[in-house]
């Protein structure tokens, strides 16, 4: 019996999730991060609602990218250590397949569980409850974008010793864009103005993302295996 | 793919690593049915050979072909099954969820089923323990039953014998036989203290 390439993928993701879901604890970890941080900002900034509305989104946004790299580094080491990596090379499916699929458990487990606790931190800091959806959306498309762009750059460094570093270097100026479209939208809808073009622009840069992120990311894994 | 091609075929094969020669050069056929011990010294280069047979390091000098096209990993895929010293097991699920995983990528051999392969390597009453919770041993044997599973027809077993007691040994060495005897091939490295396979097995030697 062969493994067909859905059955495959269904292995895998089933494989990742049941992994994270035995470390309940790693899932947990960006998530208070976030909510300390957002909790923190009415504390330093005070309790003006002009203010904290103003600052909401941006602060949002950021501190979910943050989070998000905390977990990042991790993608693809486990992987490496135990030789998993070599064994997903080995098999007989698209490399490139099972690592957007990879990909994509991974974002399940570390960007899926800030975008649900979103809105409780847009109203912790007094977001008005029509730009809370625009915010969600604006996550919903940017985060994946940047759990994939970092999928590159994870697998660019993989082959280096403590690789946080120059991984954090790197994503840094791809995260500026996906950062100011996706703070555009939220500004634009609290302003009561048009946000439609910078989510656009969001979901052109993620369809590009998914069809290109992970055929580098196995292109850059091969190099990096192969040394 | 002509029919008298040999399954694997190495000519003046060599491998350097920042212009120092960690093997070579090598001469070798390996034909269905074939068992090959590859034996050398720590630091010889026999895992370097192992990694250079999947595919996933790219071969600089010399030939490397399989079944009469140079061997490159995308014709490896599935075809190659590659027990290093990192076992490819994840430790917190189960030899059976691990099982589960390979079978799912790889495909499963005619006739095999993932629980009565555990039973064969010695882990009935272990499939739903957690990998980290075993001994070194039974991760290596959980690690065999993969190859039991996947219907890949090149084993590459690299150090196959390490941390296996007698009856893990004599597992290994019926599991290789078998194999060949249905047709597939088996490289398998061993320092070369002693010799576990019976019979007289095809040798490559390294030396660096």
């Amino acid at each position: 019996m062969t493994a067909t390439a859905g059955a495959a993928c269904a292995a895998l993701l089933r494989r990742d999730l049941l992994l994270a879901w035995r470390r309940r604890g790693d899932i947990a970890m960006p998530v208070l991060y976030a909510l300390i941080v957002t909790t923190l900002f009415p504390f330093a900034l005070g309790p003006e609602d002009a203010l904290l509305q103003r600052i909401a989104g941006g602060v949002i946004l950021v501190t979910v990218l943050l989070a998000m790299l905390l977990a990042l580094d991790a993608m693809f080491r486990g992987d490496i250590e135990d030789g998993s990596l070599e064994q997903l090379l080995l098999a007989p499916q698209p490399l490139a397949l099972m690592l957007a699929i990879r990909i994509f458990a991974h974002w399940i487990t570390t960007a899926l569980p800030l975008i649900i606790i979103s809105p409780l931190l847009a109203g912790m800091l007094h977001l008005p409850t029509p730009v809370i959806g625009v915010l969600v959306v604006a996550l919903l498309l940017a985060t994946p974008l940047l759990s994939l762009i970092g999928a590159i750059l994870v697998a660019l460094t993989a082959g280096t010793r403590r690789s946080g570093m120059l991984l954090a270097l790197m994503l840094l100026p791809l995260c500026v864009p996906v950062v100011i479209f996706a703070a555009g939208a939220v500004a634009a809808a609290q302003q009561g103005l048009p946000w439609v073009a910078p989510i656009a622009w969001l979901g052109a840069a993620l369809v590009l993302a998914v069809v290109l992120a992970p055929l580098a990311c196995a292109a850059a894994l091969r190099i990096a295996l192969d040394a | 793919m002509t029919a008298e091609a040999p399954l694997l075929h190495a000519r003046a094969l060599c491998f350097s690593r920042q212009e120092e020669q960690v093997f070579g050069p090598l001469d070798f056929d390996v034909a269905a049915g074939d068992i090959v011990l590859v034996e050398g010294d720590n630091g010889s280069g026999k895992t370097t050979l192992m990694r250079l047979l999947t595919g996933i390091l790219h071969v600089d000098e010399g030939t490397l072909e399989l079944e009469g096209k140079p061997l490159r990993s995308i014709d490896t895929a599935g075809r190659v099954v590659f027990l290093g010293h990192q076992l490819g097991l994840k430790a917190d699920l189960s030899p059976l969820e691990n099982l589960r995983v390979a079978e799912g990528l790889a495909g499963r051999r005619d006739g095999m089923d993932a629980m009565a392969v555990l039973r064969e390597v010695g882990l009935a009453g272990y499939e739903d323990e957690p990998v980290r919770r075993l001994s070194a041993g039974q991760k290596k044997r959980a690690a065999l039953a993969r190859l039991m599973l996947v219907p890949a027809t090149i084993w590459l077993l690299d150090e196959p014998y390490a941390n296996l007691d007698r009856d893990g040994i004599a597992l290994v060495n019926r599991l290789v036989q078998a194999h060949a005897a249905r047709g597939g091939a088996a490289l398998v490295s061993s320092h070369g203290t002693v010799t576990f396979l019976g019979g007289e097995p095809r040798v490559i030697r390294m030396h660096a």
